[in-house]
């Protein structure tokens, strides 16, 4: 067995800068990851950082635009303390080097991204996210962090009380890729889950096929919420044949939409009239997909994104990285001829609830990054916010984990006294998903000391895996896997409608009883990549059925959510969050208002308009 | 039964040998013989029998799989032939190295590692390989791919010859089929201090420390490394040299000794370290790893030029 203060769960950026602050608050620190810190998906962010960092610009101005941004369903206590720490964030990046693109006088150069009207996004080319993560993984190499790479964190190390409030996180189980080994890791303040997203719970994605949700389903698994899951954001300007991100930075530099009749669509279609290809993420893919299903795409598929026009220096200078994606992944050269490009799942904007400090409902249990939802994204991310997001609350969630002084929160966690539950009967049974439904240490808090009960998850981990690897027969985890990922693609995507999103929960369903007969047919302990990825379908199948519920029940059109037969924002009945908690394998539904009083203003919902 | 798998390929040796082995392993397991005690000293546990059994059971459906697939993708017009390295010292059959070969239909677009993927999971589970952003920023998927270290990701099946051969990185050592050891490449980075230290910062804690544009650019190619180590496993000196740093390394060092906020005291540090027995001098100027890199990164430049620094550095002393 291992021990440590924190141990965080993850290597992302998230979990890099969770690492790094946990550590300058005194912390013994072991990150768990099962990639090495350089391979996380955090490197696969193209465009930038937000940061109010020009003396034109204001913190005031981030928040209301974040707030706008979100469709009235973020938190603005979350919101403002992420504006007013960014600034100081990012100089810290670079501070520790980062090599940002520069303006003539050597400041950090910034650019224009949808949905704010500032130029407000710091980049370093069109690999910000690359930039970053190295960055942060050569501060934890200076400061002699130790990484548990290529461990795979299967469970955490939760006491069983009936009330999640009540419980306690002592660690976590992991198994070592490499060798198959499993080892229990006793956290003595805290554990910190920064895993990322769940695109791998979609067919068409841009993210990472290690994204699949490991973090939020074991939480949910531990008895801490799902929030706001049904807001996946679809970024408008991915490759079609694989899913490749080209970055909004495009757009930002003035790349332009056309469709197969050469219209500038977003102006001339009247989708955006003020802000055109600039408007939110998920006005321009709806608009796109209007488009295509109004037979005015190309091929009946895409629309063209064409930045010929800026010019070869520009584009080499700034976006040099998304000439060689076009030619690598689509085969087409963009200094030449536009892109093609269409909607792709991007990013979870909801997750794990957690409060400014990355604290849970459970006791010693953090997340922060992708896998959490502090809520500061709601119904729909800014593009630029979400490396800001793990810097700020990143930050935090290590520095409380570690013991650090840091004020008390705002933002409300857990079944608050305006809580509500939902009026909502899923339309087929649910059930849970595989072998071993006990999501919980057994023994509770008194019967054993904590790293006994870390001893105890761990052996009853390695009992689940040898009989996972024993089974004779059963079905391959990878047709499971893409049970879920077609009909997420096609039922759950950027258009909503009842029939489909029912049909949905009775294909995730379809897969979890496939799950109960899960088959590893590779029986190596020498890195067994079958083993794993059987492990990570269970989690995917977990985090696709709260995303269906979730959307099922929001019978409202707000930000990334889109029902057929809703189509308006309604205020009255949905100004709330959605959470999903795991109630003995089903998924049970509750609301929380959202809270939209700040300290420096009020945000009253006003129709989005760009 | 061994010569139905090898029907549509009489000429693929490896593919026999494949199969061959693991009817051998078979056989072997069946009569009990001393190939389990070689291993297993002790009287294996229920748990461990269990396992053993499995095994062999896996090496049977592999074989029989491996048999199927070849049969369908015969009949299909367009599949593409990837003839893959296979090794895994913890399973019978499997534990001396072979090539196993996968005929995957052919789609516009498909990469080395489409395929790959389309294998395992429709062909054989067991297949390892690491891999996971597939857009070429991750860097876990550089093989060895026709003959040269490339990303599987980035690799357009369309313009490779066929049979395609995909085996690891060569000079490091397998862990399993196409997973190799990356600790010794690890290691190698670190030992350059690859972190940046600077004592000159401004006072005030959102005043940026600046940089010029030009020095941004002199160092943006070396920032663009992810760590694939294709170019150390293309490098001929690093492959005899265990302990030179190889170019990689040496690329972070270039980042950082070329970057102007780093202090005058740092980068002399800097260029002390890379002039070490192992580092810059060792490179005989052969391109290799600047070839590979998939990221277009100007590696043996870059040495040069650390070369020529260290040379201006001693000449100030001299």
């Amino acid at each position: 067995m291992h021990e440590y203060d924190v141990i965080v769960v993850g290597a992302g950026g998230a979990g890099l800068r969770t690492a790094i602050a946990a550590q300058e608050a005194g912390a013994d620190v072991a990150i768990v990851t099962k990639l090495h810190p350089v391979r996380s998906h955090t490197g696969a962010a193209e465009g930038g950082v937000n940061a109010a960092l020009h003396p034109d610009d204001s913190v005031e101005d981030h928040a209301y635009e974040t707030m706008k941004g979100s469709d009235y369903l973020a938190d603005a206590p979350a919101v403002e303390t992420f504006a007013e720490n960014i600034p100081r964030e990012v100089v810290q990046l670079e501070r520790w080097g980062m090599a940002f693109s520069r303006e003539e006088d050597g400041r950090i150069s910034q650019r224009p991204f949808g949905g704010m009207a500032f130029p407000r996004t710091a980049y370093a080319g069109a690999e910000t996210g690359h930039h970053l993560l190295h960055t942060m993984y050569e501060q934890v190499v200076k400061r002699g962090i130790t990484v548990y790479d290529e461990w795979y964190v299967t469970r955490l190390v939760v006491t069983d009380e009936d009330d999640p409030a009540d419980r306690r996180c002592h660690g976590v189980v992991a198994i070592d890729i490499g060798t198959g080994e499993v080892a229990g890791f006793h956290a003595r303040n805290g554990v910190v889950l920064a895993t990322g997203g769940a695109g791998q719970v979609f067919e068409h994605t841009t993210n990472a096929i290690s994204n699949s949700a490991d973090g939020m389903a074991m939480a949910y698994r531990a008895g801490v919420p799902l929030e706001d899951m049904e807001f996946i954001q679809f970024h408008p300007t991915t490759l079609p044949s694989t899913g490749v991100l080209i970055t909004e930075g495009v757009r930002g530099e003035g790349g332009i939409l056309y469709n197969a009749e050469g219209e500038r669509f977003m102006f001339e279609r009247g989708y955006a009239n003020n802000a055109g290809e600039l408007a939110s993420r998920d006005v321009v893919s709806r608009a796109e997909l209007t488009e295509v299903n109004e037979g005015r795409g190309i091929e009946d598929e895409y629309v063209h994104l064409d930045m010929r026009h800026l010019g070869e220096e520009r584009i080499i200078d700034r976006l040099e990285n998304i000439v060689h994606l076009a030619e690598d992944f689509e085969g087409v050269d963009p200094l030449e001829e536009p892109m093609p490009v269409k909607p792709g799942c991007h990013y979870t904007m909801g997750g794990i609830e957690t409060d400014e400090n990355g604290r849970t409902r459970i006791d010693g249990l953090y997340a922060a990054g992708e896998c959490a939802c502090v809520s500061m994204h709601g119904a729909n991310r800014l593009g630029g916010n979400s490396l800001a997001e793990l810097l700020v609350f990143g930050e935090r969630a290590g520095r409380d984990a570690a013991g650090g002084e840091i004020e008390e929160p705002e933002v409300p966690t857990g079944r608050t006294d305006d809580a509500e539950e939902a009026d909502f009967e899923p339309p087929v049974a649910l059930g849970t998903a595989g072998v071993e439904p006990a999501p919980v240490a057994d023994g509770g808090a008194m019967a054993a000391s904590p790293a006994d009960l870390v001893e105890n998850a761990a052996e009853s981990e390695r009992a689940r895996i040898d009989r996972l690897l024993e089974r004779d027969d059963g079905v391959n985890h990878a047709r499971i896997r893409a049970t879920v990922q077609d009909t997420m693609g096609q039922h759950v995507n950027v258009f909503r409608e009842e029939s489909g999103l029912e049909q949905a929960l009775r294909d995730v369903l379809e897969a979890r009883s496939l799950y109960q007969e899960v088959h590893v047919e590779d029986p190596s302990r020498t890195f067994n990549t079958d083993l794993i990825q059987a492990l990570e379908t269970r989690n995917v199948i977990d985090v696709a059925e709260t995303i269906v519920v979730g959307a099922l029940a929001r019978e409202e059109f707000r930000g990334a959510h889109w029902r057929e037969k809703h189509q308006t924002r309604k205020d009255d009945e949905w100004l709330k969050h959605t959470f999903v908690s795991w109630n003995d394998g089903d998924p049970k539904l509750w609301y929380r208002p959202v809270v939209l009083e700040g300290e420096m203003q009020n945000y009253e919902p006003k129709e989005r308009s760009y | 039964m061994s010569t139905d798998a090898t029907e549509t390929a009489a000429a693929e040796t490896e593919a026999e040998t494949n199969v061959a082995a693991e009817t051998e392993a078979e056989t072997d397991a069946a009569a009990e013989t001393g190939t389990a005690t070689e291993t297993e000293p002790d009287v294996p546990s229920p748990g461990e029998r269990r396992r053993e059994a499995k095994r062999e059971r896996a090496a049977e459906r592999d074989a029989e799989a491996q048999r199927e697939a070849e049969d369908v993708a015969a009949s299909a017009d367009d599949t593409v032939h990837l003839r893959v390295f296979r090794y895994d010292p913890d399973v019978e059959g499997k534990t001396e190295p072979y090539f196993d070969d996968f005929h995957v239909p052919f789609t516009k677009g498909m990469t080395v590692l489409d395929a790959l993927i389309w294998a395992r999971d429709n062909y054989d589970p067991s297949l390892t390989f690491r891999h996971s952003c597939r857009q070429a920023i991750c860097g876990s998927d550089a093989l060895f791919v026709n003959g040269r270290q490339r990303l599987a990701c980035k690799t357009q099946i369309s313009d490779m010859s066929e049979p395609v051969m995909v085996e690891p990185l060569p000079h490091s050592a397998v862990e399993k089929d196409l997973v190799v050891d990356m600790e010794h490449f690890y290691d190698q980075m670190e030992a350059v201090e690859p972190y940046f230290q600077t004592n000159e910062l401004p006072e005030d804690e959102l005043e940026e420390q600046r940089q010029t544009r030009e020095n941004r650019e002199k160092i943006k190619m070396s920032t663009r490394c992810i760590w694939c180590a294709a170019c150390m496993s293309s490098c001929n000196i690093a492959a005899g040299n265990n302990e030179y740093l190889g170019p990689a390394a040496l690329n972070k060092a270039y980042r950082f000794a070329m970057d102007e906020r780093e202090g005058e005291d740092m980068t002399e540090h800097r260029l002390q370290l890379i002039e070490e027995e192992n580092g810059v001098w060792r490179c005989q100027t052969q391109f290799s790893c600047t070839e590979v890199c998939p990221k277009d990164i100007p590696l043996t430049e870059h040495i040069q030029a650390l070369k020529r620094e260290a040379v201006k550095h001693n000449l100030k002393f001299w």
